[in-house]
């Protein structure tokens, strides 16, 4: 049971962005598309999940004083796997994403998950971590992404949603937009929380 | 215009125009996390500014000369290069300026993980000067290290101005901390898109 319990975990009551407070600079950048925020979404995940996994199998013959320097290497050994294998197959959405992809590498979440859980837990459980944070991270990228978009495009992955005489609130898909709809977003699952 | 205009331009782009933390989204994590005191905002800046710099420099000098023909490695490469750096400075600041290791010294570790350093190492080795076709050199790559650091430094410091006199304000519960400083980010990155379009 303790599998599923590590997976649902990530999703909604330790949520890496909204309650851990973790991973912000690919949030706020990609969320501007929901198609943006399910690729980079995914993309962490397959790190996460793969990161996890090794760490957790090497564990044991790690020194502890350079544990971190051989974690960073891990992950970003996955990090240019996947870069490399987005650009041969998804060579629009490796546009979009830019450097962010490469930035999957410092961030926090990742190299949080490795030091918090997996160099602690053995392979099955960090995988199942890995991928119940990673969900959790393409869930909340994907909240944002939605709100950005409708209102500053009118259109959700590409489909017209809102009549076309609606007016586009471009600054929503700008930067100013990003952080002030995190900012609501928290308010709110604050309010939330209280209530409960 | 000479050399000396073109460095004017590049400092005016990084610091307002193309704000690290404001407009590209990098280095957030510190932006929200250090700046609820000006002192300890000033010492995470001076230690970007730092960092930044050194590694803006031999990252041109590792992807120039060492990475030719094994691009895929840049990543890898450039991560290694920042942490050891940070570890290296660590060390040498703590043995010959312990004054300066006392105030610097806790932010040091969290650098290595600050995107802003990897993003200016990737973004100098795309970046173009200003007529489209030079790619950087040395001297522009070290200076935009630089510059981008007093770019991060700036806006940090007027965070952390903001958030103090914030710890004052009477906020509705639910606002306090997290939402609210992101929504200050907001309203600041909207004061910084004034800059954009400037033509120099």
């Amino acid at each position: 049971m303790k599998f599923f319990s590590e997976l649902t975990k990530g999703i909604i009551k330790e949520n890496p962005i909204f309650v851990i407070v973790l991973g912000m600079c690919p949030t706020l950048a990609v969320s501007t598309s929901v198609d943006n925020a399910l690729g980079m979404g995914l993309a962490a995940t397959f790190v996460l999940i793969c990161s996890n996994m090794m760490i957790s199998l090497i564990k044991g013959i790690v020194p502890a004083q350079i544990r971190i320097p051989i974690y960073v290497v891990v992950i970003a050994a996955f990090v240019s796997i996947i870069d490399m294998a987005m650009e041969a197959y998804l060579p629009d959405l490796h546009k979009a994403l830019g450097i962010f992809i490469p930035l999957i590498v410092v961030n926090c979440i990742i190299l949080g998950r490795a030091e918090a859980f997996a160099s602690k837990n053995n392979v099955l459980n960090s995988m199942a971590d890995g991928l119940g944070m990673g969900l959790g991270f393409t869930l909340s990228l994907t909240v944002v992404a939605t709100i950005r978009e409708i209102l500053g495009n009118g259109t959700w992955l590409k489909m017209q949603v809102l009549p076309s005489t609606y007016d586009p609130m471009l600054v929503a898909i700008l930067a100013p937009g990003a952080f002030i709809t995190l900012g609501l977003l928290m308010a709110v699952m604050n309010i939330i929380k209280e209530k409960n | 215009m000479g050399y000396l205009g073109e460095i004017f331009v590049m400092a005016i782009t990084a610091i307002f125009i193309q704000n690290f933390v404001l407009s590209r989204f990098l280095g957030l994590c510190p932006y929200l996390g250090v700046s609820k005191k000006i002192d300890s905002a000033f010492g995470m800046g001076m230690a970007v500014i730092f960092v930044m710099t050194l590694t803006s420099s031999i990252t041109y000098l590792i992807n120039r000369y060492l990475l030719t023909g094994m691009m895929y490695l840049q990543t890898i490469a450039f991560i290694l290069t920042i942490a050891a750096l940070v570890q290296f400075v660590e060390m040498v600041i703590q043995k010959k300026a312990p004054a300066l290791y006392k105030s610097l010294g806790v932010y040091l570790p969290l650098i290595t993980t600050n995107c802003a350093v990897l993003g200016v190492a990737i973004l100098n080795t795309t970046a173009l000067r200003q007529d489209g076709i030079t790619p950087y050199n040395f001297l522009d790559s070290t200076l935009n290290g630089f510059f981008s650091g007093v770019g991060f430094t700036v806006v940090l410091l007027a965070m952390a101005g903001i958030r103090m006199r914030l710890e004052l304000v009477n906020l509705p519960k639910s606002m306090k901390g997290m939402p609210i400083a992101l929504i200050l980010a907001g309203i600041m990155a909207l004061a910084f898109y004034g800059f954009m379009g400037f033509k120099i």
